[in-house]
């Protein structure tokens, strides 16, 4: 076995050993150097509301309750927080033994309206998840507190 | 608002490809020590490779089978590293031989573990099919922990080689229980924290800045430290010691959050060193022989022969099976990171260590997305012992720090030390199939009845 066929080997067998962990390094990338930040087209941006629920768009301007004892209330919406629940400080007070005195809150950023569950004791769902943090909520889309289904409405 | 989509992928064709890349290593590591030590290709290298590719194999598609979302390199990575363990083990096999043919040879004994320890793999992915189980068994382990540490303490089963008394013998074989324990002290470390960890980060008053926990809360990190002091004074087992110390406190920190954790770990651990250098002559040598290896050639021959050994290699190694690293005690254990480094130089032994770097990466990524706390906790605890012991014996055989005897992850011969590390890559790939595993889908179509907390009309 010449000395130059072996230098080659080892040589080779080097590059081989690196061409490998370069091989995983560019596996996992996206892992290390993070993912790159292309901003998404907007109507490319998922929306699972809009999937299954198909709301009409525009902007919604009030809050109906539409089951419950105070079904058929609302309240206009501006740009200030709404409350909900059975103390006399709540936006609509609602009369179900079942809602908090201070149960849900409803407020926007200016574009997008939000549910907030303020720790009641029977909580607040949307569907059936129970809702642990502010959720962005669209037209249309029924919030139950206690006995009271809410949604808001263009 | 708008987080970046985590789109599932299983990337089990990554992984394939991956795995024919590993394999490759390590048929073309087998062949290159034949041809450099003896010029030709061993006879059984079709064996060994047809042995490799089963393993592959099987691996890949256990994996497939009941690990669909798992880690794409974790496996590829650790088949390489096998791989080219044991190609060095034959290449020290055919040296040591050289010099004394009366000596054992260990490459072949080193397949039939690798095998075993796949099927230690394959029976945890298989058998372990969700890691929060293993939370109700935490003082399972915890016990089962202190007494694989005891058992080589035993007589008749325990035995002592090389003035470290961490064998057991089984049979035919001497199996290091202290490798196993390593694994079922990280499970318990973890189900216990998860438990105590508000008590740990809660309560406690700040000093200089630092967040000190409480006195009582001390408890559990002095017996820790206790037990590792006890293994060093009874067992002679420096490195041991130091990893399981290592384990709990960086657990603690991860679990609690706490930097003062650290502090008061490094306190302890260097309260520890300095006592054990004043009353163990054994610390005392190896302490010595690393700041001055060169006073006392003689005792000192080892680490001498390793760092000679790294210089001989040079930048891009004498090849495989051309250097001589058998000159070196222990060259296919303790040494065989400066055997790497003689045969495959700086370039070699560096693509080794950032593939144990990756390892360790995919332990702490797999930590940080995981959802539940208690394989976070795992897994980063089995990252942060892998990195510690490779740190640990590397940075010793560099003398970069003293000479401890830990093993080197999957190269290092050695029984109980693959296997178990094979059984820590099934962990890992266990909870890291969960974390990377689609989120069930949440139906947004009205649930009323079921959701309804009071029935109404």
């Amino acid at each position: 076995m010449s000395e130059l066929t072996l230098t080659l080997i080892k040589l080779g067998f080097l590059a081989v050993l690196w061409l490998f962990v370069l091989s995983a390094v560019s596996v996992i990338r996206s892992d290390i150097f993070g993912t790159k930040a292309t901003p998404a087209p907007r109507q490319a941006r998922p929306k699972p509301a809009a999937k299954s629920r198909k709301p009409s768009r525009g902007v919604p301007t009030k809050l109906q309750v539409i089951d419950g004892p105070n079904m058929g209330q609302s309240v206009p919406l501006g740009d200030a927080p709404i409350l909900l629940g059975r103390g006399t400080d709540a936006a609509i007070r609602l009369d179900d033994d079942y809602v908090s005195t201070r149960h849900a809150r409803f407020a926007t950023n200016g574009e997008q309206w939000f549910v907030e569950d303020l720790g009641s004791t029977n909580g607040t769902y949307l569907g059936s998840q129970r809702i642990t943090s502010p959720i962005p909520i669209g037209i249309g889309i029924p919030v139950r507190l206690g006995k009271t289904i809410v949604e808001l409405q263009k | 608002m708008t987080a970046p989509a985590w789109i599932p992928r299983k990337r089990r064709g990554a992984e394939f490809f991956l795995t024919v890349l590993a394999v490759v290593i390590g048929i073309a590591a087998y062949a290159a020590v034949g041809l450099g030590a003896e010029g030709r290709i061993p006879a059984d290298t079709y064996k060994l490779g047809l042995g490799l590719i089963v393993v592959a194999v099987a691996t890949h598609l256990i994996v497939r089978r009941v690990a669909p979302y798992a880690d794409p390199v974790l496996v590829p990575l650790v088949i390489a590293l096998n791989g080219l363990g044991l190609a060095m083990i034959y290449r020290l096999d055919i040296g040591r031989q050289q010099i004394d043919p009366t000596r054992q040879a260990f490459a072949n004994g080193q397949l039939v573990w690798t095998a075993i320890g796949i099927m230690a793999f394959a029976g945890i992915l298989i058998l372990v099919r969700d890691h929060r189980r293993l939370q109700s068994l935490t003082y399972t382990f915890g016990a089962a922990a202190i007494a694989l540490l005891i058992l080589p303490l035993l007589p008749h089963i325990g035995r002592s080689i090389n003035g470290a008394r961490i064998w057991i013998n089984l049979g035919p074989f001497s199996f290091q229980p202290g490798e196993a324990a390593k694994v079922c002290l990280a499970i318990f470390f973890a189900g216990y924290l998860v438990v105590k960890r508000d008590a740990l980060a809660l309560a406690g008053r700040r000093v200089m800045g630092v967040d000190l926990p409480r006195g009582r809360d001390l408890g559990p990190i002095l017996a820790g430290w206790l037990i590792s002091i006890g293994i060093l004074i009874f067992q002679n087992d420096l490195g041991s010691s130091l990893l399981f110390f290592g384990l709990f406190v960086v657990m603690l920190y991860v679990a609690t959050e706490r930097a003062g954790w650290l502090l008061v770990g490094a306190v302890l651990f260097a309260v520890g060193a300095y006592l054990s250098y004043l009353a163990i002559p054994h610390v005392q040598v190896r302490v010595d022989a690393w700041l001055n290896p060169f006073a006392d050639p003689d005792r000192n021959g080892q680490i001498i022969n390793g760092l000679f050994g790294l210089a001989h290699g040079g930048v891009l190694g004498q090849g495989l099976g051309q250097g001589s690293p058998q000159l070196t005690p222990f060259s296919f254990s303790d040494f065989i990171g400066a055997s790497m480094g003689e045969e495959l130089g700086l370039t070699g032994l560096m693509a080794i260590l950032v593939i144990y770097g990756l390892i360790v990466e995919r332990g702490l990524r797999i930590a940080l997305t995981c959802r539940d706390a208690f394989g976070k906790l795992l897994a980063a605890g089995l990252a942060f012992s892998f990195a510690l012991q490779v740190f640990v014996v590397i940075g010793g055989v560099t003398r970069l720090i003293p000479l401890t005897g830990l093993t080197t992850p999957f190269m290092a011969q050695g029984g109980s030390s693959i296997v178990m590390n094979w059984a820590i890559i099934g962990l890992l790939l266990r909870i890291s199939d969960q974390t990377r595993r689609p989120a069930p889908e949440i139906s947004t179509f009205d649930r009323d009845e079921e959701t309804q907390v009071v029935k109404h009309a």
